[in-house]
């Protein structure tokens, strides 16, 4: 809504600038300027109108908060915010547990993480694989230990919320999106940066590098998005 | 003091509740059937069971286990005649032998779970039990065999 604002103030800005260009030529006109030198003028303005119009229907990213709570809609704003909030969830200590397949990643070059354990249903492991086989409530101390939590777990069978190999405008999307994101509400987002596992990351125990920014950043970026209209990142 | 329940007896040790499980089975308590293999939680050797889940005894607080029934491999079966240990027995699975307690315990558990399980269901469960000596078909064919005799003991 603001881009498109700001789009057609844009607009209306070199349409004022070019009506005093043609309020300029008309009196020239009328002093005895030839009628040839006013149309030629005319089609350069109607051309650059044509295309300042069109970019402005470009450029206008996508609206995917239509909450009437949404404090004001500001899509380069949210935009800006939300290119800060995909470079954490990218991190290797947000994607390793939001894999594309059924195994999390390990370290910071996201491989397959060793032993191979199952996301199971509920996303906490299978029989004797389970996360918290290994992974205890607290981090163990010393040099890649197993990082803890007391609800260590992968996001369940039936909504795996994959991070791993979402394009900005793709996460973006699914991220909004109750049916993508675990049934959660612009609220329950909001929310959500608070959530134990999700601070984890800043946590993540000797050896293990942290995400690109801080969790108060990160949180700050996250409402911005989300508050400004969570608009997606264009997807060009 | 620090009250545990192992093997279905009450015992009460004094120790650092920071300190790991394992250590307290085989230092304290003088249960020295789980092993000690990697103590990052990578190997499996000291596999034993908290309230029926596989947990690594190397990483796991003592303090974690208060308050819940723990099983080690000495605490499998009264008589060692549980499915897993008349199978491996049969088959005579082990070679060197280190890691085999806590190969039983994992597949106890997928056992207790999974009454007739595919050979991807043990592949998958077993992933996380690590044996040097290689004796990975064998622990596979055993498992496969138990879960036989369980299913036959249940009729």
């Amino acid at each position: 809504m603001v881009m498109k604002f700001r789009s057609s103030a844009f607009a209306h800005l070199h349409i004022f600038k070019l009506a005093n260009l043609i309020f300029y030529k008309l009196i020239n006109m009328s002093s005895g300027k030839t009628y040839f030198m006013h149309t030629k003028t005319f089609a350069v303005i109607s051309t650059i109108l044509s295309v300042i119009v069109l970019m402005s229907f470009a450029i206008k990213n996508e609206p995917l908060n239509n909450d009437p709570n949404v404090v004001a809609k500001d899509s380069v704003a949210s935009v800006k915010a939300f290119m800060d909030v995909y470079k954490v969830l990218m991190s290797p200590r947000c994607m390793n547990c939001h894999p594309a397949g059924d195994i999390p990643l390990n370290g910071d070059d996201g491989h397959l993480h060793s032993m191979n354990p199952q996301r199971g249903k509920d996303g906490k492991g299978i029989s004797a694989m389970k996360c918290t086989t290994c992974h205890q409530p607290t981090n163990v101390e010393g040099l890649n230990q197993p990082p803890g939590h007391p609800d260590w777990h992968l996001p369940p069978a039936n909504m795996k919320m994959v991070f791993e190999g979402r394009t900005a405008n793709q996460l973006a999307k699914q991220l909004v999106n109750p049916k993508t994101n675990g049934n959660k509400t612009i609220k329950q987002l909001i929310a959500h940066a608070d959530d134990g596992l999700v601070k984890k990351g800043w946590d993540p125990g000797e050896g293990r590098t942290l995400p690109p920014m801080s969790h108060a950043e990160f949180k700050q970026a996250w409402i911005t998005w989300l508050n400004t209209g969570a608009y997606a990142p264009s997807s060009k | 003091m620090i009250k545990l329940n192992i093997n279905k007896k009450p015992i009460e040790v004094d120790v650092d509740p920071e300190t790991p499980l394992l250590w307290v089975l085989r230092d304290t308590i003088g249960l020295v059937g789980t092993k000690y293999g990697c103590g990052m939680a990578q190997c499996g050797a000291c596999v034993v069971h908290l309230n029926g889940v596989a947990v690594r005894s190397c990483v796991t607080k003592v303090s974690r286990a208060v308050g819940q029934k723990v099983v080690t491999i000495e605490g499998l079966s009264e008589n060692n005649d549980h499915p897993l240990q008349k199978a491996w027995m049969e088959l005579d699975v082990p070679q060197c032998g280190y890691c085999q307690s806590g190969q039983i315990m994992s597949a106890a558990v997928l056992l207790n779970e999974n009454k007739n399980p595919t050979d991807q269901d043990i592949n998958n469960a077993m992933e996380g039990n690590i044996c040097r000596c290689g004796t990975y078909l064998r622990i596979h064919n055993a498992i496969k065999l138990a879960a036989e005799i369980q299913r036959k003991d249940s009729k």
